[in-house]
């Protein structure tokens, strides 16, 4: 047994520095003292054309959008979809409407370009969108957000408390 | 007590809705009324089994040559240039024009053909994912975003009525939404029917003055559809096949 003695402390004190070493490695960037800046905030992206209202910029506060976004596109998707249901606050299209810019031409650009607002933080997160290999990607028509559904119905406050899907949950697909 | 007056408050709704809906489709001028008024449906409510939508084609009244259905139905909802590729079988028809002849006589007419809108589809009942489906109000369609594009369903419909998009697509419509890979059919312009319009084709087919066909609620008596049908004889295309179509056809 004690033959093995050496070879197991030379393997400690490798296995030790091993574990050690990326702490050493933070505590220096720690030194630095002003606080980094994370990767996604160098990210830069057009701002939307127009803000929901006076004080809101989108039609959620901005960081409820940033991580919720796709839940209301899927809710939204699943009800127009299925039961017809046609309101205007979480429709794809008002997305497009207020998310994509014009070139210097004055032409829309497609909101899925590799700049545009969309594609700037999904290839940052390396997560591809389908949405727009059917949807179309620059307005058409003019947005009816404001007139339709700018204030609280119940329909769009039961979104975020309901169930997310009620198609899975218990009624099965629409007849 | 509750449930009595519960009924009366619903009936006593009805009523004042059903008050305000005429007292607007009047006060838009004397004598002038909107074709589909009775009871705009709110954005946010879910279409019900209330209403079954349908569409009656008087093929008598169909022009010879006459395309302008299936040229609105292309502008509408952005198919017949998307595909350059792909060759004329395989290219999206939602709706066709298809010329009949009889055989003894030699009489020949034109007619538009589309989906049916089944009440019993068989593109539903063979859908293994439930794309395919039949929305309350009877307009039959397919949900994209869960379709594999098996086209089981193509093989199942007795009418052709439904395509493959066999290319990548640009610049669709918003209120269409249209890929590679899905399935597609009339959709009844669903579009425009949760707004209280009327479909693309019957549009043209009235702006030309032709009036062949006829779209409405085949549930509400009192719709024009209804009393079309009350009134004269028609038919449904492979009636034998008993589904229930909400496209019928006079003339054929």
């Amino acid at each position: 047994m004690s033959q093995f003695l050496p070879a197991l402390r030379v393997f400690a004190v490798l296995l030790s520095l091993l574990l050690l070493l990326p702490q050493a490695a933070t505590a220096d960037d720690d030194d630095g003292g002003d606080k980094e800046t994370l990767p996604f905030s160098e990210l830069s992206f057009p701002e939307p054309e127009r803000r929901f209202s006076a004080t809101q910029k989108c039609v959620r506060p901005v960081a409820e959008m940033r991580r919720n976004h796709m839940t209301y596109i899927l809710h939204q998707r699943d009800e127009t979809m299925h039961e017809g249901i046609r309101t205007r606050q979480y429709s794809l299209e008002e997305c497009v409407n207020c998310h994509a810019v014009k070139n210097d031409e004055g032409e829309y650009v497609p909101v899925n370009g590799p700049d545009q607002f969309c594609a700037s933080c999904h290839s940052y997160a390396s997560v591809n969108i389908d949405c727009f290999q059917c949807h179309a990607t620059k307005p058409v028509r003019p947005s009816t957000l404001h007139t339709q559904s700018s204030t609280e119905t119940e329909h769009t406050t039961r979104e975020l408390s309901g169930t997310i899907n009620p198609l899975l949950a218990s009624e099965g697909p629409a007849q | 007590m509750s449930e009595s007056s519960n009924l009366a408050d619903i009936a006593r709704r009805n009523f004042l809705t059903r008050a305000g809906a005429v007292t607007g489709a009047a006060a838009i001028a004397p004598g002038v009324f909107l074709s589909v008024t009775a009871s705009a449906r709110p954005a946010d409510e879910a279409v019900t089994a209330r209403k079954r939508w349908g569409i009656l084609v008087d093929t008598n009244k169909c022009a010879s040559g006459c395309n302008d259905c299936v040229t609105a139905c292309e502008e509408e909802n952005g198919w017949g240039h998307s595909e350059p590729e792909s060759n004329p079988e395989q290219k999206a028809h939602w709706i066709r024009t298809v010329d009949i002849r009889n055989k003894s006589t030699g009489f020949a007419k034109t007619l538009p053909i589309m989906c049916q809108h089944c009440e019993t589809p068989p593109c539903v009942d063979v859908c293994p994912t439930g794309a395919s489906f039949r929305r309350a109000d009877g307009i039959v369609l397919v949900d994209k975003h869960i379709c594999i594009g098996c086209r089981y369903c193509m093989m199942a419909c007795p009418y052709k009525a439904r395509s493959f998009v066999h290319e990548d697509l640009h610049d669709q419509k918003p209120w269409a939404p249209r890929g590679k890979g899905t399935v597609e059919s009339c959709t009844m312009c669903v579009q425009r029917v949760d707004k209280d319009r009327i479909p693309a084709c019957v549009e043209a087919c009235s702006a030309d003055n032709h009036n062949a066909l006829i779209f409405g609620d085949l549930y509400d008596e009192n719709s024009e559809i209804s009393k079309a049908l009350k009134a004269q004889d028609s038919v449904e295309i492979r009636g034998d096949l008993g589904l229930n179509t909400g496209i019928r056809y006079r003339g054929i």
